[in-house]
């Protein structure tokens, strides 16, 4: 009995060590882990083979050797040697595989080991103490807003984010939040729910004005495109006191977040709460403005000229094909165009129809949950790995199979089969296998299996989206991969004045990180204009609460059932409640102020 | 206001008071160790906890301020057992070896360590050991360093330098010079505020006592002539390192002290900061007169570590800086000349020392192109304030019968407005005063400048000359100095002449001065050394009758052309290390 209870505790460690090493704090260094990972491999170890038995422990004094000062270069010689020899030698993966764990590293962080051994110094630096911060994109105040939340003070939550993100709504709703990755939170039982303390925060503060511009610079800055990441960038200079102008090609703002995620996840009207704001500042705004040659456009050389700094943010609106036999038929449509027209309000009637969608990514997601409230009588994702390997979201793909999508994984869409008025009449896919991990995923296989027929009416293809670079290339902006090319800092090489972010240099990626590039971009275009203009708010954020954190639940956010939503466009996700939030603020464990961020970084109050 | 009880005594406070301030005032300190207010409150060390009644989790009493109706214990057994064994969990890290540490009796651990009735050593002691470059002034001894981080917070907010930072991660943290640097590669201004601030040996100065008082030392060669000079600071604070007053710690019963030591001549480092101002005052009038030719405004040069700063940190000012020495450097460059002459002994028989409340002067006293004399350098041995009190200690010298000896002359009478130079604001008052006289022919009622007096880190004045407006600015603690710069730089202020010390509150609070752990008393040393100069007859140092001497005999005039020779120095004569990152409107010429 006293051995099984044993067991249970140590069942109850290793999940307690895998919650740890999910939030392990960036920066430390990678020798260090190595021999602390190998002590444990070694505690594993059954004893019998030679060179996991004994080896390992000796890898691991040779590594406290190199991490004392005691190193020399034979040494590091002898690290790798004896690696290799359990690597090729001992019994089973136990020892196979912790000593690839260090050969791994005598290869990815050799320069670390050599500093170690010929300067007792190391490379690397804790330099990211409070981890939510540090993980989004936009570098927004989460200990911050959370304690604000906490306070029950939700219109300083809302100036406290817009400090870094204009889009404090959008986000609350649709941020991927890379914040909660690594939350510390997660030591002790899950991250903290931080989208939804964020949507708990614009929920119920009412309309929050937006902070007093600069005095007027007289600068003008031209922004291409007026997505997130341009509006970001408009907000940021008219608080500087520059007066931006915004070229929108599409007849409304938003970009992706309107012309790309659909109602059901960000309803308009919020998404308005939020471009509103951003307008008050004073943005210009020309909607159906497309940038370009043709007659009665502006071409990117008239925009450089009648203004002091161009800023392009034309997101990632160009579909990308599959490349199969049928794919001009009638009936196939890009996920870009059929989710753009929605944006527009345009909806497709699909009742009665079948409907495939090719991918596997959030779009393909947004596509499939679409389709199905646009009436489609059946939806078949068609995706050539496993389900597990999609990239959308598991919440996503949870969600379309709730509202009945079925998921075809493993199967590779190989043509379209039409009828002689060139309808799509079915889409032929050869059943894969899962095979071996090849760059990080595992790829399917071929089965030799025959190719099975899926009868369908509507073919969406959502693989992916491109960027319209072309006329910029013809006006000698650089491009490579099919992405515009720009500095970090979002300057573009050999064209003075013209800095560019978002999706169109990254490629497809998140609002936040698009949010992010405009705020870069703000800086960076104020510095060019020959100012140092400065991003802050006034608002205390409150003193941590001294109360021991228990384990607590994580609260997450609940869903209308997929009977009540999977009809209409309406958003079905449900905000938290009063107690709720509350709850869930307090699980917060404040590392701006405990731990390393009272000692740096805990706080940034001004950009 | 805030209701809590201590203890179970009440005490009401203002809210946001921090427990630590609230349970002080309540009657029952806290014991604190990595604190320092203002500056380091991260709370790193563990030694200020307390319960909180509903907390199970002990909270830090000095960065956690107290709530309504908070019922704080600070001396449970809960308390007690976690405050000791952090201190011996820190002890276990520290090489003990307190009868040969430098700090013992102003160690802020052994402080603590002596309060908690330990008996045994649970903890093996396994100290963290890091090679040092023993040549330079600023020793860190990594296995006495606790990682409180104090010395990293003073450097980087108070000072604006960065010289500190933490290096490994993990288990294995510990500070060293940042961007993994040797300190001698680092624009260290030696400026000795980590030295002062930290609460262990972990960082000292280098100790240059033994080089004199050892059998091979000068003091001991009967062929060495013995020249000492006190710093105007240093008669502020020695006595504090035997807990007597200013009053009776005056700088000539530290005279008697040093005669006692063996030292042949006592002078005074006043007499030379009579003479910078005859140099440096000349100096600024003659700018003046020549305004278009010159940058300005002109920046005093007296303080080395502001001179090693600004050749860091804005290397494209160095033309600004006055070119006078130093008065350590200026006296040793006459002690080696119009001295040995007087005497009628060889330059080379002279050891020059000096005793300083600086860490830079021990650089400075070696850098190559400062010596002028002709007779190996002008300034042989630099101690520290800390240093020359270790030696009277260890010399046994019972300081409470020792009775007052006068300095010895020519080179030992100082004007009040030479002892002022220790203080903030004390240069910039001690120049306007003989440039009054120069200018309008009589002197200005002695304390007509006492405008630019005071602790405030940066203060301005304009004060009319001759009918011209002259716009004047004293700075100290080198983060001032760096807004100062930036302002000047970026056009938001206009001054003519600034007197810049790097250390907070001047030389009386530098890096070399006695340690008090948590005390600043740069303040209160200043208002001695005003003291000094109101009780002195001599308030002006173009009246200092030895200087008059000392132009008529030997110098000629104020920037004679024996004076550049002696009393001048190229500030560009020497390299320093650059900062790793300049302010953006930094423009270095590259040669």
């Amino acid at each position: 009995m006293t051995t099984s209870r044993a067991q249970s505790v140590v069942e109850g460690l290793y999940k307690d060590m895998e919650r740890r090493i999910a939030s392990s704090p960036p920066g430390l260094c990678p020798i260090d882990l190595t021999a602390a990972f190998l002590k444990m491999c070694h505690a594993q170890t059954c004893g019998k083979c030679v060179p996991c038995r004994v080896g390992l422990g000796q890898l691991g004094n040779l590594l406290e050797d190199v991490l004392s000062g005691r190193g020399t270069m034979e040494k590091l010689d002898l690290i790798e040697r004896t690696a290799r020899v359990i690597v090729n030698s001992a019994d089973c993966a136990i020892g196979i595989e912790a000593a690839k764990m260090v050969l791994h590293g005598v290869d990815g962080f050799r320069e670390d080991y050599v500093e170690h051994i010929q300067h007792n110094r190391c490379l690397y630096h804790l330099d990211q103490p409070v981890p939510c911060r540090a993980l989004c994109p936009a570098g927004v105040d989460i200990p911050g807003y959370v304690a604000l939340v906490k306070a029950g003070r939700y219109a300083d939550a809302v100036r406290l984010i817009r400090k870094d993100n204009p889009f404090p709504t959008a986000c609350a709703l649709i941020c991927e939040h890379p914040c909660e990755a690594r939350c510390r939170r997660n030591m002790i039982d899950a991250p903290i729910n931080i989208r939804g303390l964020k949507r708990y925060a614009v929920d119920h503060a009412g309309v929050v004005p937006t902070p007093k511009c600069e005095p007027s610079t007289g600068k003008k800055v031209a922004i291409i495109g007026g997505g997130p990441s341009g509006l970001s960038a408009a907000y940021y200079l008219q608080l500087m006191g520059h007066q931006t102008t915004v070229f929108e090609k599409r007849p409304k703002l938003g970009g992706m977040l309107i012309y790309g995620i659909p109602n059901y996840r960000l309803p308009r009207v919020r998404l308005q709460e939020d471009i509103d704001s951003i307008l008050s500042t004073g943005v210009r705004v020309h909607l159906n403005s497309c940038i370009g040659d043709e007659e009665g456009m502006l071409s990117i050389d008239q925009l450089r000229q009648k203004y002091d700094a161009v800023y392009i943010s034309i997101g990632a609106h160009s579909d990308k094909k599959v490349g199969l036999e049928g794919e001009d038929a009638e009936g196939v449509i890009s996920a870009v165009e059929m989710l753009g027209n929605i944006g527009d309000n345009v909806i497709p009637d699909f009742h009665g129809k079948r409907v495939c969608v090719i991918g596997g990514g959030n779009v393909a997601m947004d596509c499939t949950r679409s389709a199905i409230r646009a009436g489609a009588e059946k939806v078949s994702v068609v995706y050539r790995r496993r389900k597990d390997d999609m990239t959308a979201l598991a919440e996503e793909v949870e969600g379309a199979i709730a509202e009945g999508a079925e998921i075809l994984e493993l199967h590779a869409p190989t043509r379209i089969e039409t009828d002689g008025h060139n309808r799509v009449t079915a889409l032929w896919a050869s059943p894969k296998m899962i095979g071996k991990v090849s760059r990080g995923r595992p790829a399917p296989a071929d089965t030799g299996l025959e190719d099975v027929r899926i009868p369908c009416d509507v073919i969406i293809v959502a693989i992916g989206q491109g960027i319209e670079t072309r006329h910029f290339e013809a006006k000698g902006i650089p491009i490579t991969r099919g992405v515009i090319k720009a500095e970090n800092w979002s300057a573009v090489e050999n064209a003075p004045g013209v800095f560019a972010g978002g999706d169109c240099v990254t490629g497809p990626a998140t609002v936040i990180r698009a949010i992010a590039a405009g705020k870069v971009a703000a800086a960076n275009i104020d510095e060019y204009l020959g100012y140092k203009h400065v991003i802050s708010v006034d608002v205390d954020v409150p003193n941590p609460d001294l109360s021991d954190k228990v384990p607590c639940g994580r609260v997450n956010l609940r869903e209308l059932s997929a009977a009540e939503r999977k009809g209409c466009f309406d958003p079905f996700e449900i905000g938290m409640s009063e107690k709720e939030a509350c709850q869930e603020a307090g699980r917060c464990l404040r590392c701006d102020h405990f731990g390393y961020g009272i000692f740096k970084g805990g706080r940034t109050k001004e950009w | 206001m805030v209701n809590v009880t201590i203890n179970k005594r009440p005490v009401t406070v203002p809210e946001g008071t921090t427990i630590l301030e609230a349970a002080k005032q309540a009657g029952f300190p806290v014991p604190t160790l990595c604190y320092l207010k203002d500056i380091n409150e991260i709370a790193a060390c563990r030694v200020c906890v307390v319960e909180v009644k509903g907390i199970d989790h002990l909270i830090t009493s000095c960065n956690n301020v107290v709530e309504e109706g908070m019922e704080v214990i600070t001396n449970s057994p809960k308390v007690r057992e976690a405050r000791r064994t952090n201190v011996e969990l820190l002890l276990s890290q520290h090489r003990t070896n307190c009868p040969t540490c430098v700090r013992s009796g102003s160690c802020q651990l052994q402080k603590i360590a002596n309060t908690l009735n330990f008996v045994e050593d649970h903890y093996k002691n396994e100290p963290t050991f890091k090679e040092w470059n023993l040549q330079f002034p600023l020793i860190k001894d990594t296995s006495k360093c606790i990682k409180c981080m104090r010395c990293v917070q003073i450097c980087d907010r108070v000072q604006s330098l960065n010289i500190w930072d933490i290096s490994f991660t993990g288990s294995r943290t510990n500070v060293d010079v940042s961007h993994n640097r040797l300190i001698e590669n680092a624009d260290c201004a030696l400026c000795g505020q980590c030295i002062t601030h930290c609460p262990t040996a972990a960082l000292r100065e280098r100790d240059d006592t033994a080089r004199l008082f050892d059998m091979t030392g000068d003091l001991q060669n009967p062929d060495k002539i013995t020249v000492v000079q006190i710093a105007p600071a240093v008669r502020a604070a020695w006595g504090e390192a035997f807990g007597l007053s200013p009053e009776y710690a005056t700088d000539k019963r530290l005279v008697a002290a040093l005669k006692l030591m063996g030292f042949d001549y006592v002078f005074d480092t006043n007499f030379s900061a009579d003479l910078t101002i005859m140099e440096e005052g000349t100096e600024f009038l003659h700018r003046m007169k020549e305004k278009d030719q010159h940058k300005f405004p002109m920046f005093t040069s007296c303080c080395p570590g502001w001179v090693r700063f600004l050749k860091s940190q804005y290397p494209d000012m160095v033309d600004q800086l006055s070119t006078a020495k130093s008065p350590q450097q200026m006296f040793g460059a006459i002690a080696k000349t119009y001295f040995a002459k007087k005497i009628g002994v060889d330059p080379e028989k002279i050891t020059s020392v000096s005793i300083m409340p600086c860490l830079a002067k021990k650089q400075e006293c070696d850098l190559p192109t400062i010596n002028d004399a002709g007779a190996g350098k002008d300034v042989d041995y630099v101690l520290t304030t800390r240093e020359i009190c270790r030696m009277i200690r260890a010399d046994q010298i019972d300081l409470t019968h020792l009775p007052e000896e006068e300095f010895d002359s020519p080179l030992g009478t100082g004007s009040g407005a030479g002892v002022i130079f220790g203080a903030t604001g004390g240069v910039m008052e001690a120049a306007l005063r003989t440039c009054y006289a120069l200018v309008n022919g009589e002197n200005p009622p002695p304390d007509a400048f006492s405008q630019v007096r005071g602790t405030r880190g940066w203060k301005e004045a304009d004060f009319d000359l001759g009918g011209q407006t002259i716009h004047t600015a004293v700075v100290s603690g080198l983060g001032n100095t760096r807004r100062l710069i930036r302002a000047v730089r970026r056009g938001e202020v206009h001054y003519d002449f600034v007197e810049v010390m790097a250390c907070p509150g001047g030389c009386a609070g530098g890096g070399g001065q006695p340690i008090h752990d948590g005390c600043e008393l740069a303040g209160e040393r200043g208002k001695v050394l005003y003291q000094y100069d109101a009780k002195n007859t001599l308030r002006f140092s173009h009246e200092n009758p030895e200087i008059k001497v000392l132009y008529e005999d030997f110098l000629g005039e104020p920037n004679s052309e024996m004076a550049h020779h002696l009393l001048h120095t190229d500030h560009h004569g020497w390299e320093m290390p650059h900062a790793p990152h300049y302010d953006e409107d930094v423009i270095v010429s590259v040669e």
